[in-house]
């Protein structure tokens, strides 16, 4: 047989066994592996909410996808290559993959056990899924794992552990990787456990060599490097890339960063790693509530840090309290919400973006504030930072959307420059204005002074009620609650002129504009590039500033004679639009909730039928 | 650089606001008196309050000042406290913002041990809202909330504090300002977090809630102030004292069945162990004397410094001072 190598532009992968069984590992171990090599990457992790749901059961089935190639921009819909390491996950992923992908699976654990726990009518998978067209390269994967670890001297139970680096090796020969960078992968994430790394290291081996002599008949697979910018890389998640803005922008204000936070998925990370980063001098606090978590970071940001709260939905519904007590005092906060599904507990680990309307409005009285959203998991990032700057130097509450899809995934990120960053200034008070200054005195764009405690001359009290408009004493006048409801809401206001316009993707020639915000960019920029490559014209404005927009919105919307405004809820930034501006063009709906992404598919299918 | 102060030196150009009579007055005196004589400048104080008319106090001082919301004092302290430990932080609040809406804050903030100074104004009653009951009302309580009295007991502040870990508890009473002064000024010195009780009456809503223990003609019986390493010793005729019967606290006569001044426990405020000091802070009447003074003023590790102790240990132990030179530890690949 003659063994054929296919070229292919990229190509989707999809890990999937039980929860224990390794997945998240080996899928990022070959993503980071194929960036390294030089193809751009998107992952994306789908796991279920149970710990560890009972063995070999569908609930218990956990995911990790990677699409590698060129222009990549979402982690894939349908997967050209599944990895099953038992019934319950192919059953699970059917819908997930082509109709010719190659679905290699562990042979071992499709026995009579394997399939009653998975609730299969028949003996044959194969067929009971109707994956006819499907390559199957049935490895008897568990019985290899024990041959090939019987003189390690190591349990069976510690051997079957290494069954997804069999895996791995496996598709490193699928898709002609060189195994020796693999290993130097594995030397990095095992070095301090030496057993367990010659373990993997032979295992991983013996399944790429394994891929070279069973002559399976499938092709290969060979996904040319793409020509990225010069620079040093690195593999990041949402989560970890918010942390390190935070970190940046601390660092660029000069500021010790304060993290109150509470656990919550799937926000977590942010917590564990602003927790780690103390080695880099962060403070963080584990509060008892998630109230507490802005609370304290309320209270290290009157002291004068940066202060930030990390959360999700059900987490920023009780926050909203101390949002406003932040929006009152004029303290600069943020307040990151990795979205997932709601309301209520919802979906703790899928996504959504359904707390839009929260963020803009969940509080109580007239409570302006800035919202951001990211749009990638690196460019949580940029927002991460640009949202400490804002606070920063208007002296307010923003609240930064990201969603789970971006905190888990993953993109392969070019590591910035800090110092082409923009500089951060807080108005601190000085001590040439002591005479002068009163606790709500505003600087040109609106802002109060920042007078910190510790600061000489600066002795001042500030609170939740209103004050009076210069003094800062309570006031009960009327036209003072008027003139500083509108003094807050101007500031924000404000900031609409020292944030960029917004930008076009696509054909701004076309007369079908593509509206999106937040974590569907990947998807939703793909889908345009795509349905304008198949001759027909549409252009994408997607925003990462939304509260306030960027000045030209309305202009640029106003170009258009149809708008169809794409989101993961049920239509909440197209009723932001409406009530915001004047639009002239009829504005469509594109609305998912279901706790999954967008697909490329979906939305061009989508276009097309409105177009 | 100044480093003595007297009360002036704290007191805000704001006119008091308090019911005339109201407890709080006295308290305020203690505090300002206090932060007068522990020698940090009003520009290095932070005073943090929650909801209700004790927490309008911070306008009342001329320090740093924080009136937030309601019951989340703890936790605002704690974060300022954290972010610069430099400060001297007090945080004001009264029995329904720190032990209803704000008992969770209260709890942790005790059990972490942040160095604040807590100051809980106990009247029984809400007074800000004109009138419903508090946590700390006793059974039976009439009010505008429980027109035919409660049915549910209250909590006892030292309870909480000593089941969450307390290392420092007070008891002080609106009427007696000399002893409230001393107290106030050792819960500020006090290295962890330290909370006193304040005694208070409401003129309007609850006029007469402690007289059971404040008024001059029963005090002296009524209460029992607490002085580390002197004996228990209380009464107008100082003929009553405490000693310790089985499994507990048991009031005696001196001079009778025996008892003399030698049988008579001594206090130990700073004992490790604190099941004794449980059972002072628990006594109730018409049984025992109430316990007033410093219960407890015991060492422990203290949160805001072991955060930056851990800090200082955790830095040098990695190669890299910056984010940058972090980002470069990563798992990294070029493109050239």
């Amino acid at each position: 047989m003659i063994v054929t190598v296919k070229e292919l532009d990229r190509a989707v992968i999809r890990f999937t066994g039980d929860s224990g069984d390794g997945m998240q590992l080996t899928g990022t171990l070959f993503s980071t592996l194929s960036a390294v090599f030089g193809n751009e990457i998107s992952t994306f992790p789908d796991y279920p909410a149970e710990i560890r749901a009972p063995q070999g059961t569908l609930s218990g089935v956990s995911g990790y996808q990677v699409h590698i190639g060129n222009k990549v921009y979402t982690p894939g819909d349908k997967a050209d290559v599944l990895v099953a390491m038992n019934p319950a996950a192919l059953k699970v992923n059917v819908k997930n993959i082509k109709k010719d992908a190659v679905v290699l699976i562990d042979a071992d654990a499709f026995d009579e056990n394997g399939l009653k726990k998975a609730l299969y009518k028949t003996e044959d998978p194969i067929e009971e899924l109707r994956l006819g067209s499907a390559q199957i390269v049935s490895v008897p994967i568990s019985t290899l794992v024990k041959e090939s670890l019987a003189d390690s001297g190591m349990g069976n139970k510690d051997i079957l552990r290494s069954k997804n680096m069999f895996a791995l090796g496996l598709i490193c020969w699928l898709f002609n990787k060189p195994i020796e960078e693999a290993i130097h992968l594995l030397n990095r994430k095992f070095g301090k456990k030496p057993g367990v790394l010659q373990a993997n290291i032979k295992v991983i081996t013996d399944g790429f060599n394994y891929g070279h002599n069973i002559h399976a008949s499938v092709s290969t697979y060979n996904i040319q490097p793409t020509e990225m910018p010069k620079g040093i890389y690195t593999d990041v998640k949402g989560n970890e890339a918010t942390a390190w803005g935070l970190i940046a922008a601390a660092q660029q204000a000069g500021l010790q960063l304060f993290l109150g936070s509470y656990p919550i998925t799937p926000a977590s990370e942010i917590l564990q790693e602003l927790s780690a980063r103390k080695d880099l001098g962060v403070i963080t606090v584990q509060a008892e509530d998630e109230i507490a978590g802005i609370c304290t970071a309320i209270g290290a940001s009157f002291a004068g840090n940066l202060a930030a709260t990390s959360t999700s939905g059900p987490g920023l519904a009780l926050k909203a309290e101390g949002i406003n007590l932040a929006v009152m005092a004029e303290l600069p906060l943020v307040i990151v919400d990795v979205q997932r599904g709601g309301p209520s507990t919802g979906l703790p680990t899928k996504t959504e973006q359904s707390d839009l309307l929260q963020a803009l409005y969940g509080r109580n009285g007239e409570s302006p504030l800035v919202v951001l959203a990211a749009s990638t998991p690196s460019n949580c990032f940029d927002f991460a930072y640009m949202a400490s700057k804002l606070a920063l130097e208007h002296m307010t509450p923003v609240i930064l959307l990201t969603d789970g899809f971006l905190a888990n995934g993953s993109s392969a990120w070019r590591l910035p420059d800090l110092s082409q960053f923009p500089a951060i200034h807080p108005p601190f008070v000085h001590k040439e204005m002591q005479d002068k200054w009163a606790p709500y005195l505003r600087n040109e764009e609106g802002s109060r002074y920042w007078a910190i405690p510790g600061m000489e001359g600066f002795a001042h009290r500030i609170g939740g009620l209103e004050k009076d408009s210069r003094t800062g004493a309570i006031s009960t006048d009327p036209a003072n609650h008027q003139l500083m409801t509108d003094l807050r809401q101007q500031k924000i206001d404000n900031i609409a002129t020292v944030i960029p316009p917004l930008q076009l993707s696509g054909d701004s020639q076309a007369e079908l504009l593509v509206v999106s915000w937040g974590g569907t960019y990947g998807h939703l920029y793909s889908a345009v590039q795509q349905f304008n490559e198949q001759g027909k014209k549409a252009a994408l404005a997607h925003f990462n500033y939304i509260n306030p927009l960027p000045a030209n919105t309305e202009e640029v919307l106003n170009k258009f004679k149809k708008i169809v405004v794409c989101e993961l809820n049920s239509g909440q930034f197209a009723s932001y639009l409406r009530s915001k501006l004047k639009l002239k063009g009829e504005v469509l709906q594109y609305n998912k909730v279901q706790g999954q992404p967008f697909t490329v598919e979906e939305l061009i299918q989508h276009f097309t039928a409105i177009y | 650089m100044q480093t003595s102060y007297t009360i002036n030196d704290f007191k805000s150009d704001q006119y008091v606001r308090w019911c005339p009579g109201c407890g709080n007055h006295a308290v305020l005196n203690s505090i300002q008196k206090a932060m007068s004589e522990i020698g940090i400048s009003p520009d290095n104080t932070a005073v943090i309050s929650g909801i209700g008319c004790s927490s309008r106090l911070p306008y009342y001082v001329n320090t740093y000042g924080f009136h937030t919301i309601h019951g989340r004092a703890s936790a605002i302290a704690t974060g300022v406290k954290v972010a610069n430990p430099k400060l001297a932080v007090w945080q004001i609040t009264g029995d329904g913002d720190c032990l209803a809406i704000g008992g969770n804050h209260f709890i942790h903030t005790v059990r972490r041990n942040v160095d604040i100074n807590i100051v809980l104004m106990n009247n029984g009653i809400y007074g800000l809202t004109k009138g419903q009951y508090a946590p700390t009302s006793k059974r039976g309580f009439v009010s505008k909330s429980s027109p035919y009295g409660t049915v549910e007991d209250p909590f006892n502040a030292a309870d909480l504090c000593f089941g969450a870990g307390g290392q420092f508890f007070a008891r002080i009473m609106d009427v007696d300002l000399k002893n409230s002064q001393e107290v106030m000024k050792q819960a500020a010195q006090h290295q962890g977090c330290s909370v006193v009780e304040a005694l208070v009456n409401c003129i309007i809503f609850n006029d007469g809630t402690h007289k059971d223990i404040s008024a001059k003609d029963v005090r002296d019986d009524h209460t029992i102030f607490l002085r580390h390493g002197e004996r228990m010793i209380f009464g107008k005729d100082r003929d009553k004292g405490l000693i310790v019967d089985g499994f507990k606290l048991k009031v005696v006569k001196l001079g009778e069945n025996g008892i003399s001044e030698k049988d008579i426990l001594i206090h130990d405020a700073k004992c490790q162990d604190k099941t004794l000091h449980f059972k002072l802070g628990h006594m109730k009447g018409p049984e025992f004397p109430m316990a007033l003074g410093i219960i407890r003023d015991a060492e422990a590790p203290v949160y805001d410094q072991d955060v930056y102790a851990q800090l200082n240990e955790v830095k040098p132990k990695h190669n890299y001072k910056s984010l940058n030179e972090f980002f470069m530890s990563l798992e990294t690949w070029e493109i050239k």
